[in-house]
Order: C-alpha cells, then sequence, then structure tokens
C-alpha cells in the first residue's frame, strides 16, 4: 500500500499505443525491436525465433516473427486479429494493441484503435502518402486517438534522404488538413508528428545512431516516455456508471448493517466527500459521504480509478445507473446519432432489434434512419441502406431506456457504445455518439 | 465540454492502472454473470486475484465461490496454503480432483506418470456443468505465452467448452460482453494485461503471502532433458511421487518455482532468492521466459498452448 495514487511518484504510468501499417512497411520490425531494444525478449523466445528464421531460410533473426501468433494464422500467413504485446523502460509501462492494417480489417483496426491514446502510423519511405496511410489516419482520428506519431520508416532505403523525408511530412500534414485531422487535433490540444527512421536498423527507435544527424527531434522511445496518457491533459465531468452495488446486510456487524455502497470505476473527472451528486436517469440527489478504495478511505479520487461511493442518503440506485456530480447534470436521451463500424459477419439489419451497451447500462434499440456511409480509403459519404462487416456509417437509434451520454469527442467512455445481437450474444458493431 | 483546465490528480501509476482493471472487470464478471465462479489454485496469479476480489467486493462476500482443480500431484505446501487462504478470507472453496474424473472414466492416462496438467479441462468442464457456471475467472496473462497475446479478457467458450480463436467477440473501450446461453462459459481474465514483472511488483506493494515454494529453499533434483526435476515429493495424501530413474544422479540444489502446477510438469529454477524484493530483481534480470523455464508441458509443440486452449483449457 506504499504507492497508492496520491504519492508523489510522477515516474511511473502507463501508455496504451497502437501501430498502423502492414507487415510490409516494417510493422512487426517496430515492434520486434521496440520490445528487442528494451530487453523485453527473453534469450528463449530468441532462440525460438531463431529456429524458425533458420527454417524458412532467412539468413538474420526475424523480429516480426515475434509477434505473429496463432497456428491458424501461421498457417494462412496472416495476422487476423487484434494482438496485445508489453514491454516497460522503467519509467513507464506500455500496452502496445498491433491490429492488421488491410482494408478488410477495419474491425481489428478500430478495435485496437478504441483502447489506444497515442497511434504510430507506419510509412515507407520509399511510397510516401498511400491510400492505406489515410485510411489508417481516418480511423485513427475517428476513434478518438488523440495523439498521431507519423513514422517514415525505411530511411535506409532511400541514403536516409532528408528531402525526402521532409515532402513526405508535407504531403501528410496537407492531406490531414484536407480531412480536417490537422485542424480538430490542434483545436482539442493533441498533435502530429514525424519522425524518419529505420526499424530494421534501430535508426530513431530506442537508439539515435549516426545515419540521420539531421534529424534532431525527439527518437521514437523518447516520443512514447514524453507522450501524455490517458484522460491527463484536461479537466473533465465526473462520470461514474454504477457497476455493482455492494450491500452486505451483516446482522452481527452493526457498522455494516445499513451498508451500501456503490462501486463502479471513474470514467472521468474527480470526485472528493462532500460533493453533492445526482443520480440518473431517476435523478435522486445526494451527497457523498465517503469514498472507498479497499479498505483505504480517501478524500478524493479521479479518473480511472475503481472505487466505492458511500452516499449520504438512501436513494435506490442500481447497476446501469449514473453518478455525476449535480453541477454538471446531462438530461439523459432515448435518441441517439453515431458512427458504426459493423464488426460482424452477418450484416446489420434494420429490421431487428439491438442491444446497445453503454457504461454499465443496456438498452434494446431500433435502427432509425442510415445517414451515409464513408469510404475508408477516398473518406466519401455514400447513400446505403445496409452496413456490412468493415463498413463505417453514420445512424440514427431509437432506444428503449434512456441513457446519459456524451459526444465522443468529448468523451471516449461516456460518448462510446457496442451492440450485441441477442441471439448470437455476438458484439455485432461499435458505436461513437456524435 | 473541453476545456483547457488541467486535472487535479496526477495519472495512475502503471499498479494502480492495472488494479483498477482488474476490479473493474470482476465487478463486471459480478455485474453481467448470474453464476460465477473463481479459479482459485494457490499460486502467485490468483493469490492476486482473491486481493483484488477482496478489493472489489470488501466489505461484502465475494459475489461468486473458489473453485480448484486438484490434478492430485500438487505440491503439498500450495494446497495447505490454498486451504488456509480460503477459511482466511472466509469464502466457500469448492475442489474438484482430476482423479475422480479418472475414477468416473471420463480421464484416461496413457501412463501412470504422464503429466496431469491436459487433463484438467475434463474436470472443470464437469465442475462446470455440476455447478452451472456461466463464467469462470481465471489468473492467465496475455505475456505468458504466443497463443495468449490475442486472448480476450471475456473469452468465449462453446457447450464442449472449446475456444474457436476465429470466433471471439471483438473487445472495445472497457465495454465487455459476457453474455452467454445455457451451456456456454466465458473465461474471464482480469490480469491479462499484467506480465510476471507486475505480479511480483503488486505481490511485493500488497504484502501477500505465498506458498513457500516460491521462494529459494534446498530440494533433490535430476537433471532430465535439460531440466531440473524435483524428485520423491511428498503429496498431502502422504504418497510420495517422482522417484529418480535408474542411473540418475540425485543433487541437492537450492532453488524455487516462478510456476506453480501439476508436479510433473512444473520445473524449479536455480535461485537464491529468498524473499519477494529479491524475486523482484530475479525477475527484472531473467533471461527466460516463464513459461521456457518452467513449464514441460508447453515445449512439446510451439502451438500446444494453443491445442489445449482449443480442448476447453483455461
Amino acid at each position: 500500500m506504499n504507492t497508492q495514487h496520491n504519492d508523489s511518484n510522477q515516474n511511473d504510468s502507463l501508455l496504451r499505443f497502437m501501430t498502423c501499417g502492414s507487415v510490409d512497411d516494417g510493422k512487426s520490425t517496430l515492434i520486434g525491436r521496440l520490445l528487442f531494444d528494451t530487453k523485453t525478449i527473453l534469450a528463449d523466445t530468441l532462440s525460438q525465433i531463431e529456429r524458425t528464421s533458420q527454417k524458412r531460410g532467412m539468413e538474420a533473426v526475424d523480429l516480426s516473427l515475434l509477434t505473429d501468433g496463432l497456428q491458424a494464422e501461421r498457417e494462412q500467413g496472416i495476422t487476423i486479429d487484434v494482438a496485445y504485446r508489453y514491454f516497460s523502460t522503467g519509467t513507464r509501462k506500455y500496452i502496445i494493441a498491433d491490429a492488421p492494417g488491410h482494408e478488410q480489417y477495419t474491425r481489428n483496426m478500430v478495435t485496437a484503435a478504441s483502447t489506444a491514446n497515442l497511434a504510430i502510423i507506419l510509412i515507407d519511405a520509399r511510397k510516401g502518402v498511400l491510400t492505406q496511410t489515410r485510411r489508417h489516419s481516418y480511423l485513427a482520428h475517428l476513434v478518438g486517438i488523440p495523439h498521431i506519431v507519423v513514422a517514415v520508416n525505411k530511411m535506409d532505403l532511400i541514403n536516409y534522404d532528408q528531402a525526402a523525408y521532409e515532402k513526405i511530412c508535407a504531403d501528410y500534414l496537407a492531406f490531414a488538413n484536407e480531412i480536417g485531422l490537422a485542424q480538430s487535433k490542434i483545436a482539442a490540444g493533441n498533435d502530429i508528428s514525424f519522425i524518419p527512421m529505420s526499424a530494421l536498423n534501430g535508426d530513431m527507435l530506442v537508439d539515435r545512431l549516426d545515419n540521420m544527424p539531421w534529424y534532431t527531434g525527439q527518437t521514437m522511445l523518447e516520443k512514447l516516455e514524453a507522450a501524455p496518457t490517458a484522460h491527463s491533459e484536461h479537466a473533465e465531468p465526473f462520470r461514474f456508471p454504477v457497476q455493482f452495488v455492494c450491500r452486505p446486510h451483516a446482522s452481527d456487524d452493526h457498522d455494516l448493517h445499513d451498508f451500501r455502497g456503490f462501486m463502479g470505476r471513474i470514467e472521468s473527472g474527480e470526485i472528493a466527500v462532500g460533493d453533492a451528486v445526482t443520480v440518473l436517469p431517476n435523478g435522486y440527489t445526494s451527497k457523498v459521504k465517503a469514498i472507498q478504495l479497499g479498505e483505504e478511505k480517501l478524500q478524493s479520487a479521479t479518473t480511472e480509478q475503481s472505487i466505492t461511493l458511500l452516499l449520504e442518503d438512501e436513494i435506490d440506485t442500481s447497476r446501469g445507473d449514473m453518478i455525476v456530480k449535480s453541477s454538471d447534470v446531462k438530461e439523459p436521451v432515448k435518441q441517439i446519432e453515431a458512427f458504426v463500424c459493423w464488426l460482424s459477419e452477418t450484416p446489420m439489419s434494420t429490421a431487428r432489434t439491438y442491444i446497445v451497451r453503454h457504461t454499465t447500462r443496456e438498452s434494446k434499440a431500433k435502427i432509425g434512419t442510415i445517414s451515409y456511409k464513408v469510404d475508408v480509403n477516398t473518406l466519401e459519404q455514400q447513400a446505403t441502406s445496409d452496413l456490412k462487416m468493415n463498413d463505417i456509417a453514420r445512424i440514427s437509434f431509437k432506444l428503449a431506456q434512456p441513457l446519459m451520454v456524451d459526444s465522443y469527442a468529448d468523451n471516449r467512455s461516456t460518448g462510446a457504445f457496442i451492440i450485441i445481437d441477442e441471439s448470437t450474444n455476438n458484439t455485432v458493431g461499435a458505436g461513437m455518439i456524435i | 465540454m473541453t476545456t483547457t483546465k488541467k486535472p487535479n490528480h496526477k495519472p495512475l501509476s502503471h499498479l494502480d492502472w492495472l488494479e483498477s482493471e482488474a476490479i473493474y472487470i470482476l465487478r463486471e464478471v459480478a455485474g453481467q454473470c448470474s453464476n460465477p465462479v473463481l479459479l482459485f489454485s494457490g499460486g502467485k496469479d490468483s493469490l492476486c486475484i482473491l486481493r483484488l476480489a477482496e478489493k472489489a467486493f470488501r466489505p461484502g462476500k465475494f459475489p461468486f465461490p473458489l473453485m480448484h482443480i486438484d490434478t492430485g500431484h500438487n505440491y503439498k505446501e500450495v494446497i495447505d496454503f490454498r486451504d488456509q487462504r480460503a477459511a482466511e478470507l472466509g469464502e466457500r472453496l469448492i475442489v474438484r480432483s482430476v482423479e475422480d474424473s479418472m475414477k468416473r472414466g471420463t480421464v484416461v492416462l496413457k501412463s501412470p506418470d504422464e503429466p496431469r496438467n491436459k487433463h484438467q479441462s475434463v474436470t472443470l468442464l464437469e465442475a462446470i456443468e455440476e455447478f452451472g457456471f456461466d463464467c469462470c475467472i481465471g489468473g492467465a496473462r496475455r505475456d505468458e505465452e504466443k497463443a495468449r497475446a490475442k486472448e480476450r479478457i471475456m473469452s468465449f467458450r462453446d457447450e464442449f467448452g472449446q475456444w474457436d480463436p476465429k470466433n471471439q467477440r471483438p473487445e472495445l473501450w472497457d465495454l465487455y460482453n459476457a453474455r452467454s446461453h445455457k451451456g456456454e462459459n466465458i473465461r474471464a481474465f482480469p490480469i491479462s494485461n499484467w506480465t510476471e514483472m507486475d505480479v511480483w511488483q503488486y505481490i511485493e506493494r500488497e504484502k501477500l503471502e505465498l506458498p513457500s515454494i516460491y521462494f529459494a529453499h534446498q530440494r533433490d533434483v535430476v537433471m532430465r532433458g535439460g531440466a531440473i526435476v524435483p524428485i520423491n515429493v511428498p503429496l498431502t495424501n502422504g504418497e510420495v511421487i517422482n522417484p529418480p530413474k535408474t542411473g540418475e544422479e540425485v543433487i541437492n540444489m537450492q532453488v524455487r518455482f516462478r510456476t506453480v502446477g501439476d508436479i510433473t510438469c512444473t520445473a524449479p529454477v536455480i535461485s537464491d532468492a529468498d524473499n519477494v524484493s529479491k524475486i523482484v530483481l530475479e525477475t527484472a534480470t531473467t533471461t527466460i521466459t516463464e513459461r521456457g523455464a518452467t513449464r514441460l508441458d508447453d515445449q512439446t509443440s510451439d502451438a500446444s498452448m494453443e491445442q489445449r486452449k482449443k480442448e476447453g483449457y483455461f
């Protein structure tokens, strides 16, 4: 219990990021090298991939082998799903979401992006800004990743040419301006940055090496170490979806007899003992009597902490309710409009009723209108009446239950939902509220 | 709603973040599933999960019982510790044994000394059916093995307990989907995002007690196929298993276990780390992965974990 959140230990945090690109761009090599150079890969794993490299007739150890996982995929020679990797630098723990970059895997990219706070977009220096670069950038933007690092890779293959690198950066910025990405990032205090790199050699990843003295910016690892973590940049309104209500009723313990704890994780904002709160959708009001984390009593708590809230008044609250500050109440709604990415092989049916899960609350939902779908390569809007796997469309929903939502641009927790098909229980869609 | 005002609090430390995520996942299981169970072996990962469950649900009781699938070939120290910990917590412990499945004829060993780890799947599925569990909470981590890197936090298993890597639900944000139809099952992994190092750091921070065999101790072993194999190991029932084979030289060595499991397939490592902080240091400087060093059963093939998971393993 010696390293709780309120210590002055600022040199320890966690960053989740994703990598966008295909194997051809050197994405697996990039991840492999980050793991290798931070000494995450241990001897037995290395000897395993050495054996495999030899078996495949390769001369050098193929670091990309570290990241291709399942037998089913190895047989097909492709990666079909999001894989999570871990490394640590001593000051930061990193979780990498690694998703394949091909067009047919839009859903995997959206899945990986949903938890990431930074995206590395890989560009092959020989090829420059491609259609897939646009697709990756659009998706990273759509899913609200605040920090984008464009890694111009394979600089070794163009003789570390500064002019060529600068042209690619200019091309990218022109395109980012065109789709409004650059402006909206800057408006929200976020950023796009560039690094020239060779994942194969290791230039500008963990070590600078000597090949690009003209580049004085941060290396990839420096960038990762300095990137803000989720929720650390702006004050946000307090949002506390109730997950579980604890009522021990222990008759032999007088103190516990009336214990009624509202358990959940703070999705955004901060709360302190004495704050006036409102429980939605019912609108009951009370004050925070106590905040607990395990056995510990806290005076205040912050975003991403899983806590138990005790209120002054006995009010009827259950899983699915949302506790907010009374100074910041938002009316629950029964109609929402959202960008939806369809995840299921079974196309969306406009005739059916689906389940929407938003924070800890579920509601039946009917599809209203599909305004348009977005071509992820050209970003063109197209009229459509149906939605297939990997499609992204703007859709309105009618809800059976009222939900307290924020727009996704304001809040990536209370602005997000998943769509569940009740007959199979599968997660078939992901929504971002407009 | 976006303002330029900064939050008052600093971001959570990595352990606080991981702890909070795990508590959140445990509470989601409690909120979404009607009859979950927590798989508890007495090993370090499941001891972390017990601590997390305390933080998630106290002062209430756990909204699930604990269950151990006992191969009958577990270290006595671990089994004793398992019982002691469950009693201290005042939570219900269910034990189902692979040996009962053998008696029923549902587990048939190829030879009497065959490792029993993989047969736990059968006994687990029988227990799931017996109690009607709709979710099993386990201590698996994604960093343990390649086949686990793509594992979901809430992993779906069909009526036969099978894990189909191609038929898993996408997991976005922290919106977990633990719904299942009758007969189907969810495996929930609250410490998916933890590494072995995180586990040890958490044990150190929370001052968790562990079975003694995790710490350096003297033990009779033989060298077999490149691995250190413990011999003449006493079981809880008084039986002693794993005699040395003829010609093998018995060595008394200072070792500890990095993972604990079925005696016949868990190998110790040479170590003088006799307390948690020394283990944290050792973990930081080791050159061999947890499973690579210590699990004799995963080395059979590159994909053996994937194979076992398809058959219903944790």
